[in-house]
């Protein structure tokens, strides 16, 4: 873009810096409205899981608009610090988490070429830039100078520097598969029929894909980790005494951290931009040929952000769906479960890739055709299952004859 | 600006961060403080360290080696020394270096 | 002005700022906070540098793992008094003194003996060869490192070093294993260091650490 610029006789720093500009701009618009898609989503999914209707009123037929109102409701909030914080961890804090998940969207391809920066290490870029989002969380935390809010804040140090070392280790089974860091090249590497997806290629980048996502959904805090704001502990944890803008800026960090790991799963072991339908030289031609490219690169982005929603999607359904754990059962599933299961997984990729690499042709269709067979049949059998239609009257004890108590001989 | 960034720029900020580490060391009371002092010192040496790899072709991958192993081995450094801070605070109730005075021969 | 220079002064100017005020200040967490920036600037400087992968190494290990740690030790330890200890006066002065003395030799060291490099701006192509060449040599591939005239040493007296002056190619696994067997036995080391000792009841001095 910055040779764009360049063309229209801009001077070439200048023209790098209207780039670099236009494309944060560009991140920014996207995260923010990812984040009020993703609220919008979540009370959605929540009340469906839950048999309500969620919000219905504002803005149309299914609430659009209601994220949209909430964000009004907090800009307009007092914005209160309170007496005992430290103002100047207090009000920094938010905004350090912010930094921390928006940058890891610098080096996150969205399509062939699609991306700001392509670093050829970007996923040891993304984790290195999203582990530092803790730091706004902890500063915050102590910085409000509440009980509930250092404990909140202690915790969710723990929790995230300890679930960071299986991240790190599962992201590492498929860089040993494909021989690179690069984001771009790994998308490009799994182009072609969903079999050719890393998650298919051995039964231990198969694992490494659901370790990947268990702490992955534990490092964005969501639930069942979701113990630095266990409200039925903490009050509300890191940001009980955060409200309007800068609470809203801490939502805004958790709600891109899940799309940019969602992103890093999409990327390593999910296909990247395709959509796994075509075949290799098909794809190609319609997404390099057809009106220039243009379309093509529409069409990955279009997909790409499509997976990660359903990826967003599936840690609502988890966090509504399991029960929170306590804070020694999230130590002990990361440190006696996650972290033996992610080395072992590491060091069974290395031996398959010395040894049993002649068995991926047969293991990946196998592997992928099960899957996604399986996939479909619950598809199929959610869509076929009759829903229980809603009864006029209460159900339940209300419905059923009156049980008999002797009461005569209570007395 | 008279001239485009060179080695000597980045040596300078690394001397800063060097000389800040060092002052930090010797005013900090907290033992944590101190530990901050020695982390800054070692930044400035991993500074330095990647900018002769940048800037001298013949240390292209030896400087970022090295700097690599300056990261690790604070890695470690810090986990002693706040392990030995911990250990001191359970023991005495306090981080003030000032009062580690047992050994004092 | 390029964009490279604006970046860097900016950089450089906020690391700067940030290792200053880590010194200065005297609450123990606002300093941890100055020194996120610190570590976070140089990250920056290391990516302006072209070292990539040291720069997400140094925010990976360095600002998500060290720091985090260090924070950690200043909330476990901070309560009352020792979050704010005051330093003397005169303890500031000498050592105020001292510091800028070092700075002055340091900075006029560099600046009346200066080193000059050739070096060109490095491009995309250069990046992704310096990062696999980071990897070569810390696993000793043959041939990894280049060959180059060793630099510091005065052209005439090159001919008396034992290879004419020509490094011959390195590697650096040993030192890499070194440093794993360390990182491990500093784990183990701070794990014995930090754990929760059990002692006699009614032990003078001895008092349970705050239970988190």
């Amino acid at each position: 873009m910055s040779k764009l610029f360049q063309s229209f006789g801009l001077s070439a720093p200048l023209a790098g810096f209207l780039a670099a500009f236009i494309a944060s701009f560009v991140l920014i618009t996207f995260m923010l409205i990812s984040a009020i898609f993703a609220v919008w989503l979540e009370r959605k999914v929540a009340a469906r899981i839950q048999d309500r209707l969620g919000p219905t009123r504002v803005g149309g037929k299914f609430g659009w608009l209601q994220t949209l109102a909430d964000g009004l409701k907090l800009l307009c909030k007092e914005d209160l610090v309170p007496k005992d914080a430290d103002h100047v961890l207090f009000r920094i804090g938010p905004y350090i988490a912010l930094a921390g998940s928006f940058l890891a969207f610098i080096v996150l391809p969205f399509g062939s070429g699609v991306v700001p920066v392509d670093l050829n290490i970007a996923v040891f870029f993304m984790l290195a830039v999203m582990s530092t989002e803790i730091f706004g969380i902890i500063l915050g935390g102590y910085g409000s100078g509440s009980k509930w809010a250092v404990f909140g804040a202690m915790r969710e140090a723990a929790q995230i520097v300890s679930y960071e070392v299986p991240m790190a280790i599962c992201v590492l089974v498929p860089v040993i598969v494909a021989g690179t860091m690069s984001l771009s090249i790994f998308g490009r590497q799994q182009s072609g029929v969903f079999w050719n997806w890393y998650v298919f290629h051995d039964p231990f980048t198969f694992g490494a894909f659901w370790t990947y996502f268990a702490c992955a959904t534990a490092s964005c805090k969501r639930a069942p980790f979701d113990l630095a704001e266990a409200e039925s502990e903490l009050v509300a944890g890191f940001h009980t005494e955060y409200s309007g803008f800068r609470w809203l800026i801490f939502f805004m960090a958790e709600y891109g951290s899940m799309v940019a790991v969602s992103g890093i799963a999409i990327l390593l072991f999910l296909g990247g931009w395709h959509t796994g339908l075509m075949p290799k030289p098909w794809a190609m031609d319609l997404s390099e040929t057809f009106l220039g490219g243009l379309f093509g690169n529409v069409i990955n982005v279009v997909v790409f952000i499509m997976k990660c929603y359903l990826l967003v999607f599936v840690m609502m359904w988890v966090r509504w769906t399991l029960p929170r754990l306590r804070i020694d059962q999230v130590m002990m599933t990361c440190l006696k479960y996650f972290l033996p299961i992610s080395c072992f997984l590491l060091l069974g990729v290395s031996l398959w890739q010395v040894g049993l690499e002649p068995w991926t042709p047969w293991f990946k269709y196998v592997m992928a055709v099960t899957c996604v067979g399986l996939f479909i049949a619950m598809v199929v059998k959610i869509v076929l299952t009759p829903s229980t239609l809603p009864v006029a009257g209460l159900s339940g004890m209300w419905n059923a004859p009156a049980p008999k108590y002797d009461m005569a001989r209570k007395s | 600006m008279p001239e485009a960034i060179g080695l000597n720029h980045y040596l300078l900020l690394g001397a800063i961060l060097f000389v800040c580490g060092a002052v930090c060391m010797a005013t900090k009371r907290n033992a944590i403080g101190v530990l901050m002092g020695v982390e800054l010192v070692l930044n400035g040496a991993t500074v330095n360290f990647v900018a002769f790899a940048h800037f001298n072709p013949a240390f292209a991958v030896e400087g970022q080696v090295f700097a690599l192993f300056v990261i690790v081995m604070a890695a470690a450094e810090a986990a002693i020394a706040l392990a030995i801070v911990l250990n001191f605070y359970n023991n005495h109730l306090t981080v003030d270096v000032d009062t580690a005075e047992e050994l004092k021969g | 002005m390029s964009l490279q220079a604006f970046l860097f002064y900016l950089l450089a100017g906020l690391t700067g700022l940030c290792a200053i005020s880590v010194v200065v200040t005297q609450n123990i967490v606002r300093a941890a906070a100055w020194l996120l920036f610190t570590l976070a600037g140089v990250a920056g400087l290391l990516f302006l540098l072209g070292a990539n992968f040291v720069g997400a190494t140094q925010l990976f290990v360095y600002v998500g793992g060290t720091l985090v740690l260090v924070v950690f030790g200043v909330m476990l330890t901070a309560q009352g008094p020792f979050i704010t200890m005051k330093t003397g006066a005169a303890e500031w002065g000498i050592s105020m003194i001292v510091g800028l003395l070092l700075y002055g030799v340091l900075s006029v060291a560099l600046l009346t003996k200066p080193m000059k490099f050739t070096s060109e701006e490095s491009t995309q192509g250069e990046e992704l060869r310096r990062t696999t060449v980071l990897g070569e040599a810390l696993m000793s591939v043959d041939g990894a490192t280049q060959k180059a005239e060793v630099t510091g040493v005065p052209a005439e007296k090159r001919k008396e070093l034992p290879n004419k002056g020509e490094r011959s190619t390195v590697g650096y696994l040993l030192p890499f294993e070194i440093v794993s067997i360390h990182l491990l036995v500093v784990l183990i080391g701070a794990a014995y260091l930090a754990r929760t000792k059990r002692r006699p009841a009614g032990r003078a001095g001895g008092v349970n650490p705050p239970v988190v």
